[in-house]
């Protein structure tokens, strides 16, 4: 009986510390990559300029959560940034049609190889980076930050009713005398590890928040919306069969404008959606998204590049190995072994710092092994 | 005739921004600028070797002169144990000295020899082990099947990798904890003078290349820009956790430099006035960099007209045409893969050279990779001049963008908005960011419109 329950508290320290983290960072990750593969089946080059459109994005709901917010509007236990959301894809989605027509389509039209595509791709990376940190600065902002009100446009009473005693406080300034309401909008939690702990009586435990429901439900919705568009929707079937054959199909009357159209409106929701569902759960930095772009290329290229399962596959994929290589499995080990092979060490991989090469590991040796990916992708 | 014009056009203009820099700022803020352009120069020359010669995506020039950098740590720093005990004789001549301070560096003197030992023997293993796997699998290839052969293989290498770990890890600890100051916690290097550092930077880079060609080359374009692109963070996360090595994230200051210092040209024999020394100093590092520049320049040029040089662009051009000619694609790839990252990497000892540190934590693509291409692009792929050209110009619009673009900002929000609003502040604090915006105009631009660059490659038919 004893070792059941240590058996069990190795399995709920794997789901609090491995299995819940990849997860969620798998659904960023998975919708990321969809949005690459999609560009890559269709038009034919790796998009460098995904992970800042992903900014974009985050960038376009957290000013749609700060302006909610200014007017005194706070939606807990509702996570505004949800909310915010449509207006975010539409946003983006415009950004990733104008950038076509402005800059990837003559390319298209004058027949360029790939590797020109690509280049053109790092210039709007430039573009977009130097968009986002103009607009909305370099630094880490979480959805949720700190709001600063003046003391009579706000009534605290009615504030504090929603959000708790915790989240609202009045200042007033040492010098001028002018009082201030600071509001500190919380995140829904169902419970936390502790609370967990205390109800069940076990030394592990872990805890849920309603963000990383949401990310997880919505990557699963997306992911399933995308499957029926893709497969029954006529949009869906030009779409397929582009990325099969590009001669065939516009032999077979496909409007090529009409694909790339569509292509780029799903790429841009999709890079808006996983851009702001990152950015509820970790907050918002233009570098974040930059540097998740290694893993999303990790990710498509292991599923196969061009092919949307393995795009998710693969996403999920990357994020277990990434958090699992560099976890430290000391406790699993105690808890599932006898008390006399108790572990002193760590027993770990790698150290955490290599997070970010992991996924270049995976890169290599789906390479070595299998260059199409898991689901065979396009032969490159 | 008309090209020959170009050039003295582009590099008369190109001049005349760096004499106006001279004069509206200072010649002091010039003079940084040209050396830094033309560091960036050399490595844009490399990589225009990458692309403009063979058409090889290379995403991972910040990992190849990060790599050239380390030379500098590695052969040009002093050795901290000698260093120590250097520090233990001082101390022992001077009576002042607190006798802890003696005992403490007689105790680590011991343990720190006893160590490095410890991690050189830690490296032979880890070497060995992965001989001795390969030998394996060699020796046995007609007479296991492949699975087994890997099993074997995996099985010496965890050996050898238990092994490595435990020296490793005791090595790690105690060099990591001695040391003659609080910033010499680490090897150190072998002491020798910082020029050599740069040939080697340049030779450890080139090392890499030819590991990473042989894993990455063959690949489609932008699968090799993703492997290079990784390999580059691979790199960069090693060099920034590694603190045994070169400190890590807590930077090597005080690299040596080629050139008397400001300072020591201020003082006898010199004894020149402060504002001719600092100028004086950065003449003497510029001059030392354009021997190197100029010489890679012919050497380059001397390539691009000989028989290889030809070769490589048929093969750039049509891969499977130069294939049925009889030509080795992959192998030609490889060597002018090896022979840019030559460059990157000098380049890459060069520019830790100019700040006299090493600061793993400061390497951004952004900054050294991606800047580098739009280098290559503006200044014209497969035109050894137009990687100068690049180099400056793109050195000199990353820089200025700054101070042009916050006087533009204040221009503005003066003209347009309430004194001291907060909008105005936050639109001044934001305006380093337009230089990174300028860039992906620019590159766009270029590309859109003079696909070929500023200095277009000249094909020469004889």
């Amino acid at each position: 009986m004893a070792y059941a329950t240590d058996l069990l508290h190795a399995f709920l320290w794997t789901f609090n510390f491995l299995l819940l983290p990849a997860i969620t960072y798998g659904s960023a990750l998975a919708l990321g990559a969809l949005g690459v593969t999609l560009v890559f089946g269709i038009l034919r080059f790796a998009n460098f300029a995904h992970g800042d459109m992903m900014a974009f994005g985050a960038m376009v709901s957290l000013i749609g959560v700060e302006l909610l917010n200014h007017f005194g509007i706070f939606t807990y236990p509702f996570p505004a940034g949800l909310l915010v959301l449509p207006v975010a894809m539409l946003v983006t989605a415009l950004l990733a049609i104008s950038l076509d027509k402005t800059v990837y389509g003559y390319y298209r039209r004058i027949k360029s190889p790939p590797v020109v595509l690509v280049m053109t791709s790092i210039g709007v990376m430039f573009l977009l980076n130097g968009v986002t940190r103009l607009i909305k600065g370099a630094d880490l902002t979480p959805f949720n930050d700190r709001r600063i009100f003046a003391f009579d446009s706000v009534d605290p009473a009615a504030l504090i009713d929603q959000l708790g005693k915790a989240a609202v406080q009045i200042k007033t300034d040492f010098s001028t005398q002018a009082k201030t309401v600071q509001v500190t909008e919380p995140e829904y939690v169902f419970f936390s590890v502790g609370a967990f702990k205390r109800a069940t009586g076990l030394e592990e435990g872990f805890g849920l928040d309603l963000i990383q429901v949401i990310i997880i439900v919505l990557a699963v919705a997306i992911f399933l919306g995308l499957y029926w568009f893709l497969a029954r929707t006529r949009s869906g079937k030009s779409m397929r069969a582009f990325s099969d054959n590009e001669d065939l199909a516009l032999l077979s009357g496909i409007d090529p404008q009409r694909v790339v159209l569509i292509t780029w409106i799903i790429a841009g929701s999709l890079a808006a959606i996983a851009g702001t569902m990152y950015g509820m759960d970790k907050g918002y930095k233009p570098f974040t998204y930059f540097q998740m772009l290694l893993p999303i290329f990790a990710a498509t290229i292991v599923g196969g590049i061009g092919n949307p399962q393995g795009a998710i596959v693969g996403g999920y994929l990357v994020a277990l190995t990434e958090i699992g290589i560099t976890a430290n499995y000391k406790k699993v080990a105690n808890y599932a072994l006898p008390d006399s092979w108790e572990v002193a060490g760590n027993l770990q991989l790698l150290g955490t710092e290599y997070k970010f090469s992991v996924s270049f590991l995976i890169l290599i040796i789906v390479l070595l092994i299998r260059p199409t990916g898991i689901f065979k992708g396009k032969v490159l | 005739m008309k090209t020959f014009q170009r050039y003295w056009i582009v590099f008369g203009l190109l001049a005349a921004l760096i004499v106006l820099t001279g004069f509206v700022q200072s010649w002091s803020i010039a003079l940084s600028l040209l050396t830094v352009g033309l560091i960036s120069a050399i490595i844009t020359l490399g990589l225009n070797m990458q692309w403009g010669y063979a058409g090889l995506f290379n995403a991972g020039v910040m990992g190849f002169s990060a790599i050239g950098a380390l030379a500098c740590v590695l052969i040009s720093m002093p050795w901290v144990t000698a260093a120590m005990l250097q520090t233990l004789d001082v101390m022992l001549a001077d009576p002042a000295t607190n006798a802890t301070a003696i005992e403490k560096l007689q105790k680590d003197i011991p343990r720190r020899f006893l160590a490095e030992g410890q991690m050189l023997a830690a490296w032979l293993i880890g070497a060995a082990s992965a001989l001795v796997a390969w030998g394996a699998n060699r020796v046995l290839r007609d007479r296991l099947p492949g699975g087994r052969r890997l099993l074997i293989s995996l099985v010496i290498l965890g050996i050898g990798l238990v092994m490595f770990t435990s020296r490793f890890d005791a090595a790690t600890s105690v060099i990591e904890s001695t040391g003659f100051a609080d910033n010499s916690k680490y090897m150190g290097g072998l002491g020798l003078p910082i020029l050599l550092a740069w040939i080697v930077g340049g030779f450890l880079a080139a090392g890499a290349a030819w590991l990473i060609a042989r894993i990455a080359l063959g690949l489609r374009s932008d699968y090799l820009a993703i492997a290079t692109l990784g390999i580059s963070e691979i790199v960069i996360s090693v060099l920034k956790n590694e603190g045994w090595l070169s400190r890590g994230v807590l930077n090597v200051t005080g690299l040596p430099s080629p050139i008397p210092t400001a300072t020591a040209l201020q003082e006898v024999p010199y004894e020149m006035a402060r504002d001719a020394s600092l100028i004086v100093n950065k003449l003497l590092f510029i001059a030392i960099i354009m021997v190197f520049l100029v010489f890679f320049l012919w050497l380059a040029h001397r390539a691009l007209q000989s028989p290889w040089g030809r070769m490589m662009r048929a093969i750039r051009d049509n891969e499977e045409a130069a294939n049925a000619m009889g030509k080795d694609v992959v192998k030609r790839h490889r060597e002018v893969f090896i022979l840019g990252s030559f460059l990157l990497g000098v380049g890459g000892a060069m520019l830790a050279t100019n700040v006299l540190q090493f600061e793993p934590g400061g390497y951004q693509p952004l900054r050294y990779t991606f800047l580098i291409w739009v280098m290559v692009i503006v200044g014209g792929s497969g035109n050894n001049l137009g990687s100068v050209v690049g180099g400056i110009l793109i050195w000199f619009v990353w820089i200025q963008a700054e101070p042009i673009a916050t006087g533009l900002f204040a221009l503005l929000s003066a003209g347009l908005l309430p004194d001291g609003s907060e909008l105005a502040q936050t639109l001044l604090d934001r305006a380093p960011q337009m230089r990174t915006l300028i860039m992906g105009v620019m590159l766009l631009v270029v590309l859109r419109l003079m696909p070929r660059g500023i200095l277009p490659e000249e094909l020469q038919r004889k």
